[in-house]
């Protein structure tokens, strides 16, 4: 059943990756609002929509590369 | 601050969408031909990429990857810019993801008729698709998180938290399971035999519904649910709780799919105590979605959209309380291998995750086309069939579930099994196989009628491919900062970094080998197949055999007197892959071959019984397999075949290979001219006859040493 400890291990990573994850949300201040987020992402639409990428204003063109 | 201009497109999301419904509506034909076809076994006639046992892996999987996935795929692509305030990183990156993930699609549904599996549930393609499918899934990653790390929004939104949980797990776990070595292009062996092949693939198994059929649709939940209702999430804080408790409880649930079995009692446990644990993370997701209507119901009575998305949401509720119910122990040892498995799923797939791609489509064609639902009463009609269509799939199934078990179990006041007789316990619950698939049409037709509603919405807008907005840029990170928000500023770094972490996956790959040993069997009388037992064992993984019989007998005393002594961990040392199943729709076969035990049948009924099932027994559900009789075994293989099994542990002597098809052809005429001699004119280097060598190996070995 040797298998089963590589599965705890590679399950451990991963927990651990989680753990890592979580501790860098809480230490960079992700949960620092737990109000706004939510409101917020009820805000966020866009101004307009086309059929034309606006070339002066889009920083598209040097996001895609 | 200066606010900075950005353009989103929504050419991918709109490509994804369209690629759900069409998949959708693949994958629910495909499966309602798999219903009619337990009920009518021989609609597939003598079309062998017809049959029930090779289109039900097209199901799942179109289901699931092909269904599911370009769903929650157009979700990404459509809230990760919106919620990141930056366009998605890449086009290129986003069209090869795409093409790359349809072709894949296509691959699968090319292959599994034609008997080209894995035989590993949700697991079955080919090495080489594998490899294709770990590419395309790098793609995809790369594109998110470089989107991440160029947000101009600091607070990354619960919604994406779960996305980025998925793509992370996913790539872990479909590496690990897909170990094989490869002996020709079509075909692979796993690294791992028995009993650890099973827990790997059932850690993959469970853990594909953990992030691949949940944590991705509940980021969907998180984002669509307050957008459509206007209403901000009930509580952001328990969203987040639901996001860290549920995912680092789903990674240990997997044993729970082999209670009972082999596996040593502490696994068992361990799946069982985590899958118990796991209602907690999971309806706290359910009540927070549900509660962010409060006061909003009025806007549900009249929106299908938010219909759907509350028996969405309502269905992920039943599922995640009848999972840890059904991982209990006793529970489970009644409800495993029957229907009441295929019924939990289908509220999962049918209630949860197609009520929530619904929703989102119903929502979106229309922002995105700039237009209204072509018909809202239809939409309406489309939510009653759909949601009647569940139940009359899942609740038949339930009751078809327990007949079952209850029957198995049954014994007579004198002692004896009260229906030893397997078909009897098929042919009771046939009326309820019936119920569901008229469940399945009817959840079938719902979907027609969403594919022409959403078709018609799209054709009387048009397309607004882009919509522009606006917003502050990211305040730089102050140089104190950790690590992390370093890297979040080297995009090459932060990439060469995600690499690695991918290809520790790939590290993993030198570890099992080292794990090989431990193949060597405890029990001295198992013997490695013989060549025509490997060939014959390949054509009962290729022909997907495992999916309607298992191989498992449980330590129960109805099991043991049905089918003979229960099964141990060193019996199936040897088989790359497991072939232990999870439903039995005909009886288990783990000891098919011994003499001794009422099971048993001859050769000549083998051959009978593969060609044509009903001459034996008229009311059986098996389909036939007559190209059996005519396809034949590729000899030249053969010696790759024992090559790859000695580097797998299995202890064929050293030069074996160059007399295996030698011996092969011994044994074969051996079996051939028995049925000869009984009358059936069977050829030279058929499948069949590999076919009974094998079945009549199965579960002799601890018999013969008797």
């Amino acid at each position: 059943m040797s298998v089963i400890i590589l599965l705890v291990i590679i399950g451990i990573v991963v927990a651990g990756l989680f753990l890592l994850g979580f501790i860098w949300a809480v230490k960079s201040g992700q949960y620092d609002d737990m109000y706004s987020p939510s409101v917020r992402i009820l805000f966020d639409d866009a101004t307009e929509s086309t059929n034309e990428v606006d070339e002066k204003n889009s920083s598209t063109k040097s996001e895609i590369k | 601050m200066e606010l900075q201009k950005f353009t989103y497109d929504n050419k991918l999301t709109n490509y994804f969408i369209w690629a759900t419904v069409g998949w959708g509506v693949t994958a629910m034909l495909v499966g309602l031909t798999a219903a009619f076809e337990l009920i009518f076994p021989n609609m597939s006639g003598e079309i062998s990429w017809l049959v029930f046992s090779r289109i039900r892996p097209v199901h799942t999987n179109a289901a699931i990857f092909a269904f599911v996935g370009n769903g929650f795929f157009a979700a990404i692509y459509y809230s990760m810019p919106r919620l990141l305030k930056t366009p998605m990183y890449s086009k290129p990156l986003g069209n090869i993801h795409f093409w790359g993930w349809q072709f894949i699609i296509l691959l699968a549904a090319i292959t599994y008729p034609f008997g080209l599996t894995q035989s590993k549930e949700y697991a079955e393609l080919i090495w080489p698709i594998d490899i294709l499918v770990v590419l395309v899934w790098v793609v995809f990653g790369l594109n998110m998180i470089m989107t991440l790390v160029k947000r101009r929004v600091k607070h990354i939104y619960v919604a994406i938290w779960f996305y980025i949980a998925t793509w992370v797990t996913i790539a872990i776990l479909y590496i690990v399971n897909n170990l094989a070595i490869p002996v020709t292009w079509y075909l692979s062996y796993p690294v791992f035999g028995g009993i650890q092949d099973a827990l790997v693939q059932w850690w993959y198994g469970h853990n594909a519904v953990a992030f691949f059929l949940t944590t991705p649709i509940l980021g969907m939940m998180y984002y669509f649910i307050p957008k459509v209702a206007n209403r901000p999430i009930y509580s952001y804080k328990l969203s987040i709780i639901h996001f860290w408790a549920l995912i680092f409880l789903y990674i240990w649930a997997g044993p729970h799919h082999l209670l009972y079995s082999a596996l040593p009692d502490w696994a068992q446990a361990l799946g069982v105590v985590f899958s118990v644990m796991l209602i907690a993370p999971s309806w706290g997701g359910m009540i927070n979605g549900l509660l962010t209507l409060r006061g909003a119901w009025d806007k549900v009575r009249e929106d299908p959209v938010l219909k759907m998305f509350v028996v969405g949401v309502t269905a992920y509720g039943m599922s995640t309380f009848e999972g840890p119910m059904l991982s209990l122990k006793t529970v489970n040892a009644l409800s495993h291998f029957t229907d009441w498995t295929i019924a939990h799923v289908h509220i999962g797939t049918l209630g949860w995750n197609a009520m929530m791609n619904f929703g989102m489509i119903y929502w979106l064609i229309p922002k995105l086309f700039k237009t209204k639902l072509y018909s809202v009463k239809l939409a309406n009609v489309h939510f009653w069939i759909a949601t009647l269509g569940m139940l009359f799939f899942s609740i038949p199934l339930y009751f078809a579930g327990f007949t079952q078990a209850l029957m198995w179990k049954e014994f007579t006041a004198e002692g004896f099994l009260a229906y030893p007789n397997f078909l009897e316990t098929v042919t009771q619950i046939l009326p309820m196989y019936y119920l569901r698939a008229f469940g399945g049409s009817l959840y079938f037709i719902g979907a027609l009628l969403f594919t022409y509603n959403v078709w018609k919405t799209a054709a009387q807008g048009s397309f607004m491919r882009f919509e522009n907005d606006e917003a502050a840029p990211k305040p730089a990170p102050s140089p104190k900062e950790s690590g992390h928000r370093k890297l979040e500023g080297r995009p090459l770094q932060f990439t060469v970094v995600a690499l690695i972490v991918i290809l520790i996956g790939g590290l993993i790959e030198i570890v099992p080998m080292y794990l090989v040993k431990s193949n060597v069997p405890t029990i001295s009388a198992v013997k490695p197949y013989t060549p025509l037992e490997l060939e014959g064992r390949d054509v009962y993984v290729s022909e997907g055999c495992y999916l309607c019989h298992s191989q498992m007998i449980r330590p129960f005393r109805n099991e043991t007197e049905r089918y003979g002594e229960y099964t141990k961990s060193g019996e199936v040392v040897y088989n790359h892959p497991f072939q232990f199943g999870s439903k039995r729709t005909g009886p288990d076969l783990a000891r098919e071959g011994v003499k001794s035990l009422p099971n048993y049948k001859p050769n000549s009924w083998h051959y009978s019984h593969l060609v044509n099932p009903q001459i034996l027994s008229p009311e059986s559900i098996m389909p036939q397999y007559p190209w059996l009789a005519e396809n034949e075994i590729d000899l030249s293989v053969t010696p790759k075949k024992i090559n790859v099994m000695r580097t797998l542990g299995v202890p064929y002597p050293e030069g074996y290979e160059d007399q295996a098809v030698a011996d092969l052809q011994a044994q074969y005429n051996k079996i051939a001219k028995g049925l000869r001699d009984g009358g059936i004119d069977v050829g030279d280097n058929k499948e069949i006859v590999a076919m009974i060598a094998y079945l009549q190996r199965l579960g002799t070995d601890v018999y013969n040493a008797k």
